[in-house]
């Protein structure tokens, strides 16, 4: 048996991502030059949820893609064609523009570097960002999240796990620990 | 999201694929396709690997196809043809494998007019091998992108209604296209004179499915997808066939017979085509021939399959 506990509830996460849409808007001074990029799965309904929350305070419809990073992963020759390939849907040139890379867990940091060599193959953006649900450490690379809902202090062994109604029926997030 | 089916090394035909590993396949493609429709049409994936593509027949879309996709991929590609290599110096197939793992390749892609000739590769080799065509036998790429185009189009291959029309007994292209069609559910019609199509029961021992018909007006009508191959000139003098022009007449892809079938029939060739003997030239052109798609898709599904054979 493992042991979950919940650590954000639907609330926790609505609240979380409002905030993160205020943060995204103040550190810009702005929006116009804002593109949301999802990293598929779990990210693009959370860069979805984002554009959302400032449509409904600043009314305006920031650019929302997402990003497949699967093609980009430093682990093929070791694990194999483990992922699938699904397609990155970005229909805005990024070249000048505010790119906000949206994630559910950072944690190592290799999905972020995978994106960001991902984003430089797709044009020049003037910044990226990015913006991530739960912060729960263990970098094995030098990467920060600008915009982070909770920062959740875990061990190697533990798990988190998103759940998005997208994608699981349910908004929450868990963490397990092996019994 | 991760991979359903178990790991595979070689691609030698679509026998050994289920329907849920060809259609993973065909949505890699679809991903690949937006990789080669970017400004930088190239992905780090295969970075380092070594892809050896050996040509002992001749081919330019196959051929330049692949090395487009491993390329897209990253990987280091070298390729060559059976003129200018060791093989005119009389190197068996095994030994220039060998050779060719021990200058560091890690995929074969190998086209041979020799039937099995990649699965001979295959037990030689240790990395993967991916069949580009091998004599009579199979062609497991050209049959992805078909599928792929087929389903772009059509949007699902099952119960569609496919009528592969021309010299079947001798391709390698049909037999492929019968293991992927009828693995995804697919109703197929063979249709050819007697001489270039052989006994039904050849056909029906491997796929029971399988219609065999040999005038072309009756298999066609109803159809959703035509595909027309290439009718190779030595078949005549082999004496298979009366005439070139005996042959169109009863079984080419005309502009009258496509008037009969409708807009939304697509119609497909593998190429090289001999256009006014399979097909007419106002075919090729017409606005629901997707002759020029299939070798778009080609280098998508070759991207896709070098990633599904990486590791």
């Amino acid at each position: 048996m493992t042991d979950r506990k919940q650590i954000l509830t639907a609330d926790d996460i609505r609240r979380a991502l409002v905030r993160i849409a205020h943060e995204i808007d103040e550190r810009n001074g702005g929006l116009h030059d804002v593109i949301l990029i999802g990293i598929r799965e779990r990210g693009a309904p959370l860069a979805e949820r984002i554009a959302a929350a400032i449509a409904d305070f600043e009314g305006v419809r920031v650019p929302v893609g997402q990003l497949d990073i699967t093609l980009y992963r430093d682990d093929l020759r070791t694990r194999g064609p483990s992922a699938r390939v699904r397609k990155t849907l970005i229909q805005h040139d990024v070249t000048d523009r505010v790119v906000v890379l949206v994630d559910d867990v950072l944690y190592t940091g290799r999905t972020v570097r995978a994106a960001l060599d991902a984003i430089a193959d797709l044009g020049r953006p003037a910044r990226i960002q990015l913006a991530v649900l739960v912060d729960r450490g263990h970098r094995e690379l030098p990467i920060r999240a600008d915009f982070v809902g909770k920062n959740v202090p875990t061990s190697r062994s533990e798990r988190v796990e998103v759940h998005l109604r997208e994608s699981d029926g349910v908004d929450q997030v868990l963490i397990s620990r092996p019994a | 999201m991760t991979i359903a089916t178990a790991r595979r090394r070689h691609a030698l035909d679509l026998d050994d694929f289920t329907p849920e590993e060809i259609e993973e396949i065909l949505d890699t493609a679809e991903s690949m396709k937006e990789v080669l429709s970017r400004e930088i049409k190239q992905v780090p994936t295969l970075r380092g690997r070594t892809v050896v593509n050996m040509f002992y027949e001749e081919s330019t879309r196959t051929r330049i196809s692949f090395e487009l996709a491993a390329r897209a991929l990253s990987a280091n590609v070298v390729s060559f043809t059976a003129r200018g290599s060791s093989v005119e110096k009389g190197e068996s197939l095994i030994d220039t494998v060998r050779t060719l793992q021990a200058l560091g390749a890690d995929m074969v892609v190998i086209r041979h007019n020799q039937s099995g000739a990649p699965h001979l590769v295959a037990r030689h080799f240790a990395g993967g091998v991916i069949n580009a065509g091998d004599g009579r036998h199979a062609h497991p790429t050209q049959a992805l992108l078909d599928l792929l185009t087929i389903r772009e189009h059509l949007g699902q291959i099952r119960g569609l209604k496919v009528v592969i029309v021309g010299d079947i007994l001798h391709s390698r292209v049909a037999r492929s296209n019968l293991w992927g069609l009828t693995r995804l559910g697919a109703e197929v019609t063979l249709c050819a004179p007697p001489t270039l199509l052989g006994p039904a029961a050849y056909w029906t021992a491997t796929w029971p499915q399988v219609k065999i018909s040999y005038k072309v007006d009756e298999a066609i009508a109803g159809a959703d997808v035509v595909m027309a191959l290439r009718l190779q000139k030595e078949r005549m003098q082999a004496g298979l066939l009366p005439s070139l022009r005996e042959y169109s007449r009863a079984y080419a892809i005309t502009p009258e017979r496509l008037a009969r079938l409708g807009e939304k029939t697509l119609i497909m060739h593998p190429g090289p085509m001999n256009e006014g003997v399979e097909i007419w030239p106002e075919v090729v052109t017409a606005p629901n021939t997707v002759i020029d798609e299939q070798v778009t898709n080609g280098v998508a599904v070759r991207m896709a399959l070098l990633y599904r054979l990486a590791g």
